[in-house]
């Protein structure tokens, strides 16, 4: 092995030195820990957790560290680093740094692994005599996080993916590699770069969001395990209420940010596909919010503990589920964007099952144990209600995990089942009434007292908000023009009903502000809450029901016959410079530009409506692959509105996917009335023309110009006319080609001899640069995300309202 | 039993029910022979594209930017042509698998929705170490 120059060894080594360490202090942190959460004498207990304390501040800080290093690495371009090569390149924008950090399996656990860190001390210093049993939890997950960038072979089993692993390791075979200055090899020179579709601004503060939503639910989790280990059933509830919120407020944002890239930069028509990899993250925020729920209903009137133990471990645990659906591989037939299997499906499998298998068990055991209240809770009470809305969340979350795991339940028992050709219908017609559910519940329960509640005091009090929420809702019905019928008659008539759930959610919960609450904003936290979400479901309704596909292809010979909405009709073909039919607006691609750096095409499509109220530019680009790939990929070109959103992708571009022309003219000699055929149809010569004079030419008496008029039959059976020209211009011959774009057609009057003319016909797509492109237009989709950052205040409000009250009434 | 049971129960009883009645809405996987015999209803196939010279994936978009067609072979070797109403996927030549969820009609696989191509490429949300490493050794 030569002696390799220039490479940074020392960032790699001490990268590697501190993961071990942050395995070993997070192992030595969950031992003292549970010894100090089981001692009996104080002093043992406090000895016990002085050493706990220091090896997880110790685990924090080199996760933290490693961290660090792997932004050091890539960031000063060290490709000797297999990470650094694989996941990053040198014409980067700074702010993609990050990205290339959480591209990778290694480097999203590393991230998941710095949140349990900082949540941990956080915890440390507020959770008082819950600190050991809830950090001897934490620590032991945060060794298993630590396992996974290990990079060990037992034997044949693999531990862990390492992210120092340098690139000559990685390719052990390469003959690059015996050149010991292969550094200075112009291959190693640059990386192959961070996969164009993450590089968007969304990718750089999703990952992270989402990570801390995901770290955020081990704390209730961790707190349940504790009260059960314990057995102080009761006594960890008030103080996990604000993390319970945290972790609902983080995990919903984290989604949305997701559904928000999905939005941007990807083409799948939407915010959300269904995708089982959306699926496993919005699951066990499902189960969270439930738990959040049946918390609140415990600490104010003893009922619903059981269940609240069973979401918070459950939320938890379904995380763990989703990572290994995620990682794993089994994904990959029905999932557009699940990982790729990284050989460590054994360890994802066990990292469940090791908190999966002990928390039931330790539930099951005690489930007898957990204080309830026998007497039965009034169908006019608040808890009742809020009860029924937890469940509801249970159930949908249910179903949704059932289908989104078929994959799994195939492996397990054999089967082939798969969802057909229609996911987001399938999923859609159930979760509607599961909207219209939770809209209701959270528009009237509110407006309950707990324990019981006087009649004509609710009815006095929804009164108004009820009719003013029908009136509303209604007049969106009939003026909004929501039909969609694409499923029939039931499923437009339950969206009508979701509509009026949503509406009445963010009237009444706008109401309950003043009647309930008399304009006290501080302890409005629910119900600013309930608004963002109720305006979530009317974001999404609207948005859904009335997304518009603009660039319907009228020119489509297909577009007929009873099939018609069923074959393609979406894309429509622009040639650059024609102004094209598109609707109620013209469509013109006017432009094509390449960026400084050379890797994405930015067209220019101007968009014109008809009625002249309108004009804008959009601007869709495509992308080169990076990764060595060849190919591009798509970007989109938004143009917002309040109101609506028109959203623009290039499907195809002759200017960047075509191959030169190369095609040749064919020649053909023709009488008047004479036929010639090309591959796709027939010309017909149908009259000679002297020095024609017509929109297009003006020719006088005084020129020689001769204009063949050619029909021209498609085989779909469409008719074109073309007029190529042939003039003598002293002595010397001058073509006027004439084009037929829709046909690839280029035909030109090559020669006039006798009565005879000669027709050369070129067939070729490269006449004149084109796009074929979809645009699509979603209304009111600013709903969506007004609801999200309302819904997240909502949560927030509640949190600062519980860590105020909490620090009035000492623990 | 209190009455929150019952409502429990119900809602239990209800979504086994509804759960149980999709699982008869469930397409299953086939192979293109039994996807022929089940002409008309929706199948989902894992196949290849079919890469030979004689069958090449058809999409101009000058001509008709809604139609592809292109051809596969599914595990047990057998080929079919496939129709698609949309645009061409992208990277679609690079493509290891494709899963697509249509209907037969007669010899042909159509498939009339956007999301009933899926395209599994070695380079989507994974680095191609193969791609990597022929860069790295060539001389």
């Amino acid at each position: 092995m030569p002696p390799y120059i220039g490479e940074h060894l020392f960032p790699g080594q001490a990268g590697y030195f501190l993961i071990i360490v942050s395995l070993v202090a997070s192992l030595i942190a969950s031992v003292a820990y549970f010894k100090s959460a089981n001692s009996v004498l104080q002093s043992d207990a406090d000895s016990w957790k002085r050493m706990a304390r220091i090896a997880f501040v110790v685990d924090a800080v080199s996760v933290m560290a490693v961290f660090g290093l792997i932004y050091y690495i890539i960031s000063n371009h060290y490709f000797e680093y297999y990470y650094a090569y694989n996941h990053s390149d040198k014409s980067l924008n700074p702010g993609y740094l990050l990205s290339c950090i959480w591209e990778g399996q290694e480097g999203s656990f590393l991230l998941w692994a710095v949140w349990h860190g900082v949540l941990g001390m956080v915890l440390m210093r507020t959770a008082k005599k819950w600190e050991a049993p809830v950090l001897s939890v934490i620590s032991l997950v945060q060794a298993c996080l630590a396992t996974m960038i290990l990079g060990l072979y037992v034997f044949d089993f693999k531990i862990g993916t390492n992210p120092f692993l340098l690139t000559r390791q990685f390719f052990q075979d390469a003959p690059i590699f015996s050149d010991p200055n292969y550094l200075s090899n112009a291959r190693m020179q640059d990386g192959t770069g961070l996969n164009q579709l993450l590089q968007n601004y969304w990718m750089v503060i999703h990952p992270p969001v989402l990570f801390l939503g995901f770290a955020s639910t081990l704390v209730p989790f961790a707190y349940a395990v504790a009260g059960l280990w314990k057995k102080d059933f009761g006594g960890w509830t008030k103080g996990a209420v604000p993390w319970a919120l945290f972790s609902a407020a983080v995990l919903g944002l984290g989604i949305m940010m997701g559904a928000a890239w999905a939005y941007e930069s990807l083409t799948f028509g939407g915010f959300w596909a269904w995708d089982p990899v959306e699926n496993a993250s919005l699951v066990p925020w499902l189960i969270m919010v439930a738990g959040v729920h049946t918390l609140i209903i415990y600490n104010s009137t003893g009922h619903s503990l059981r269940a609240t133990y069973f979401f918070f471990l459950l939320s938890f645990i379904l995380i763990l589920y989703s990572t290994y659906l995620t990682r794993s591989g089994d994904l990959q037939d029905t999932s557009v964007h699940a990982f790729v299997t990284a050989g460590i499906n054994w360890q994802l499998r066990i990292f469940v099952l090791l908190f999966l298998l002990p928390s039931i068990f330790l539930f099951i055991r005690r489930y007898k144990q957990i204080p309830f209240i026998v007497k039965e809770e009034s169908s006019y009470s608040r808890e009742f209600w809020m009860f029924i809305g937890s469940l509801v969340l249970f159930l949908s979350a249910l179903f949704i995990i059932v289908f989104t795991s078929l994959p799994v339940i195939n492996k397990i028992i054999n089967t082939n089942f798969t969802i057909g050709e229609d996911a987001e219908f399938f999923y859609n017609r159930i979760q509607v009434f599961v909207a219209i559910l939770l809209g209701m519940l959270t528009a009237v329960t509110q407006y309950l007292k707990y324990k019981n509640t006087d009649k004509k005091y609710l009815i006095k009090k929804i009164g108004i908000p009820t009719l003013l929420a029908l009136v509303i809702s209604v007049c969106i019905s009939y003026f909004g023009n929501v039909h969609y019928d694409t499923y029939g008659i039931g499923f437009l008539a339950a969206i009508h009903l979701a509509l009026f759930a949503a509406v009445y959610s963010i009237v009444a919960n706008t109401g309950y502000i003043w009647a309930g609450l008399k304009g006290k904003l501080k302890a409005a936290g629910a119900s600013v809450g309930h608004i963002g979400f109720g305006m979530m479901l009317l974001g999404m309704l609207v948005s859904s029901a009335k997304k518009e596909v603009l660039s319907v292809n009228y020119m489509n010979p297909l577009n007929f016959g009873p099939e018609a909405k069923e074959k393609g009709v979406e894309n429509l073909t622009l040639y650059q410079g024609v102004k094209t039919d598109m609707g109620k607006y013209w469509a013109t691609y006017t432009k094509d530009t390449l960026d400084e750096k050379g890797k994405s095409t930015f067209f220019q499509i101007e968009m014109e409506r008809k009625d002249g109220k309108d004009k804008f530019y959009v601007h869709p680009h495509l992308i080169k692959n990076t990764k060595g790939q060849e190919g591009v990929s798509q970007n989109p070109g938004t143009k917002h509105y309040l109101h609506k959103d028109i959203f623009t992708y290039i499907n195809y571009a002759s200017s960047v996917m075509d191959d030169k022309d190369t095609a040749q003219f064919r020649s053909q000699l023709l009488d008047i009335g004479d036929t010639m055929y090309y591959s796709t149809g027939y010309i017909v010569l149908d009259k000679v023309t002297l020095n024609p004079q017509n929109e297009k030419y003006a020719f006088g008496n005084a020129d020689t110009a001769i204009a063949a008029e050619l029909k021209i039959r498609s085989a779909d059976g469409r008719n074109f006319l073309a007029m190529p020209v042939f003039q003598l211009q002293n002595n010397q011959p001058k073509y006027f080609i004439d084009t037929v774009f829709a046909q690839g057609l280029a035909v030109r009057l090559s020669r006039v001899s006798d009565r005879q003319l000669e027709i050369s016909v070129k067939e070729s797509s490269k006449l004149s640069p084109f796009v074929a492109l979809k645009i699509l237009q979603f209304p009111f989709i600013n709903l969506l995300w007004l609801g999200t950052i309302l819904m997240v205040t909502g949560f927030i409000m509640s949190i600062v309202r519980r860590v105020s009250l909490m620090k009035k009434i000492p623990a | 039993m209190k009455k929150i049971h019952i409502v429990a129960l119900v809602c239990i009883g209800v979504v086994i029910a509804v759960l149980i009645s999709m699982m008869g809405d469930l397409s299953t996987y086939e192979t293109l022979a039994s996807a022929k015999q089940k002409e008309g209803k929706t199948v989902t196939v894992i196949a290849k594209l079919d890469k030979s010279p004689q069958t090449p994936i058809e999409y101009n978009a000058a001509k008709n930017a809604n139609y592809t067609s292109f051809h596969v072979i599914d595990s047990l070797g057998n080929k079919a042509k496939v129709v698609y109403y949309f645009e061409k996927p992208f990277d679609m030549e690079k493509s290891e698998r494709i899963v697509l969820k249509g209907k037969m009609k007669g010899d042909v696989f159509e498939i009339t929705r956007k999301d009933g191509i899926l395209i599994k490429c070695p380079s989507k949300y994974k680095d191609d170490p193969k791609a990597a490493q022929n860069n790295l050794s060539q001389n």
